[in-house]
């Protein structure tokens, strides 16, 4: 019984594991894009940039979700998802990636304003490049400023992916939910719910460890 | 033919006027120490010339070419600063070293990335010449150490190895002891000294006078965005003919 509970689970949580995993590798260079886009010194750009960031940080991930489920179905009159687990796994990760990138953007709009001007108009007088300076001076000692901030954001992303479940993503919590009406042949609602909070606690310690371990790694320097 | 030659140089921020009809000359080999109290304009000045400030009016020219005229846009191609810039070397008051750079990367960096670009320099012969400025710093035995670990006396002078890696034909000092304790002020002007007795040609805007006096060729009190009075050193510190210049001065005779 509990390797059945265990199994299901384990599919359930790939699959939270998957959404995590595309959510990240989306929204981490979508959130730069944006977030230059808040800096832009062309003022249309900035100020639409800053009102999409507005309404997506504003609404409930779970409402954009519904919305970017639901809604272009009801326009278009065919759900442009495709049916089954897989329009629901595209749609979740398209409403995950715009809902993260636009809080990765604000961090790093403030990891980049962190770094003192001083250090970008020391390398202008050594005749470096805006490009170079960027990506050889400005980028490292922003994502160290980042890393505290956005190992937290992360850490919520693992626990939002559960939101998912709204519009019925076999995530790991509805994989342990579908016990509550019998599945594989047992029912049943504490442990398979209790093992899912488990799951999660494991994982954000793996996550925990990590950015630990990448602070201590940007350690040596101030 | 001076190698500096800036005229009537202007700059408003808004309608605050920092500059006004700024003009001097620089020869090849001299150190020119800029004073006064501050907001006269004087860092203002520098970063005019490296170009980190855009003035309003007024021309730069080096070795006779004008490499700025606030009149002729054709002076002020984005593409063509950076290379102009390279005619100065800026040390900043507070350093600006790279942080997550070593002291001997710090130096080679700029050299490095421009190597790569262009080719021309091999990497050991960066780095060689990056350790030999180190050295006569006084730093050979810090060239691995990370800005955090020297201290500031040290890390001016790695900022001043830095800048002078990239052969600029000025070097210039916005107050480079400024943020220093007293006790590490010392090691960085002998720096700067000595600097000027190898005929590095310098602009060096400080609050030190007595420095000001003994290492410069000449010297300009500036205040409220004017020069008030140019001249010998030690006529212009020791003998001013200026009221201004003679109240300023006398703020730090008290001490």
């Amino acid at each position: 019984m509990f390797i059945t509970v265990l199994g299901a689970l384990n599919e359930g949580f790939l699959q939270t594991l998957r959404l995590f995993a595309v959510t990240l590798i989306g929204a981490i260079p979508l959130g730069l894009m944006i977030s230059f886009g808040s800096m832009s010194r062309f003022s249309p750009l900035r100020y639409l940039t800053k009102l999409v960031v507005w309404v997506i940080r504003g609404t409930p991930l779970m409402l954009q979700l519904i919305i970017i489920y639901y809604i272009p179905g009801r326009i278009m009159g065919a759900s442009p998802w495709g049916s089954g687990e897989g329009g629901r796994f595209l749609a979740s990760a398209i409403a995950f990636i715009i809902n993260y990138a636009c809080y990765f953007s604000e961090i790093y709009r403030g990891g980049i304003q962190g770094v003192p001007v001083g250090q970008q108009e020391a390398g202008q007088v050594l005749g470096m490049t805006k490009r170079q300076i960027f990506f050889k001076i400005t980028l490292l000692q922003m994502v160290k400023r980042i890393v505290p901030p956005m190992s937290n954001e992360i850490i919520t992303l693992v626990k939002d992916t559960s939101i998912a479940r709204i519009i019925s993503l076999q995530e790991v919590i509805w994989a342990g939910y579908a016990f509550l009406k019998g599945s594989h042949g047992y029912s049943g609602l504490i442990w398979p719910l209790f093992f899912t909070g488990v799951y999660y606690l494991l994982f954000n310690g793996v996550l925990t460890l990590f950015f630990g371990w990448l602070e201590r790694k940007l350690d040596f320097f101030r | 033919m001076s190698i500096l030659e800036a005229a009537h140089i202007e700059k408003h921020f808004g309608a605050t006027r920092v500059l006004n009809d700024i003009s001097f000359s620089l020869e090849q080999g001299q150190a020119l120490s800029i004073i006064g109290s501050s907001g006269s304009g004087k860092t203002t000045l520098l970063r005019c010339l490296n170009f980190l400030e855009k003035p309003d009016g007024g021309s730069i020219s080096v070795n006779g070419n004008v490499i700025f005229d606030a009149a002729d846009p054709a002076t002020q191609l984005e593409k063509e600063i950076r290379k102009k810039r390279l005619h100065f070397g800026l040390v900043f008051q507070n350093f600006n070293l790279f942080p997550q750079y070593t002291a001997l990367q710090n130096v080679t960096l700029a050299r490095e990335l421009m190597a790569k670009e262009s080719g021309g320099e091999s990497r050991e012969s960066i780095l060689a010449a990056g350790r030999e400025l180190l050295s006569q710093m006084g730093l050979a035995d810090r060239a691995e150490h990370y800005p955090h670990q020297l201290s500031g006396g040290q890390q001016q002078r790695v900022a001043i190895a830095r800048a002078l890696a990239m052969h600029p034909d000025i070097l210039c000092f916005d107050e480079p002891t400024s943020a220093l304790d007293p006790e590490l002020t010392g090691e960085v002007l002998r720096v700067i000294r000595h600097l000027a007795e190898q005929k590095t040609t310098m602009i060096i805007v400080t609050h030190e006078m007595a420095f000001a006096r003994d290492v410069a060729d000449q010297v300009i009190f500036m205040d409220g965005g004017v020069i008030v009075e140019q001249g010998d050193p030690h006529q212009v510190i020791d003998h001013p003919k200026e009221e201004r210049t003679r109240q300023f001065l006398s703020h730090y005779a008290e001490n």
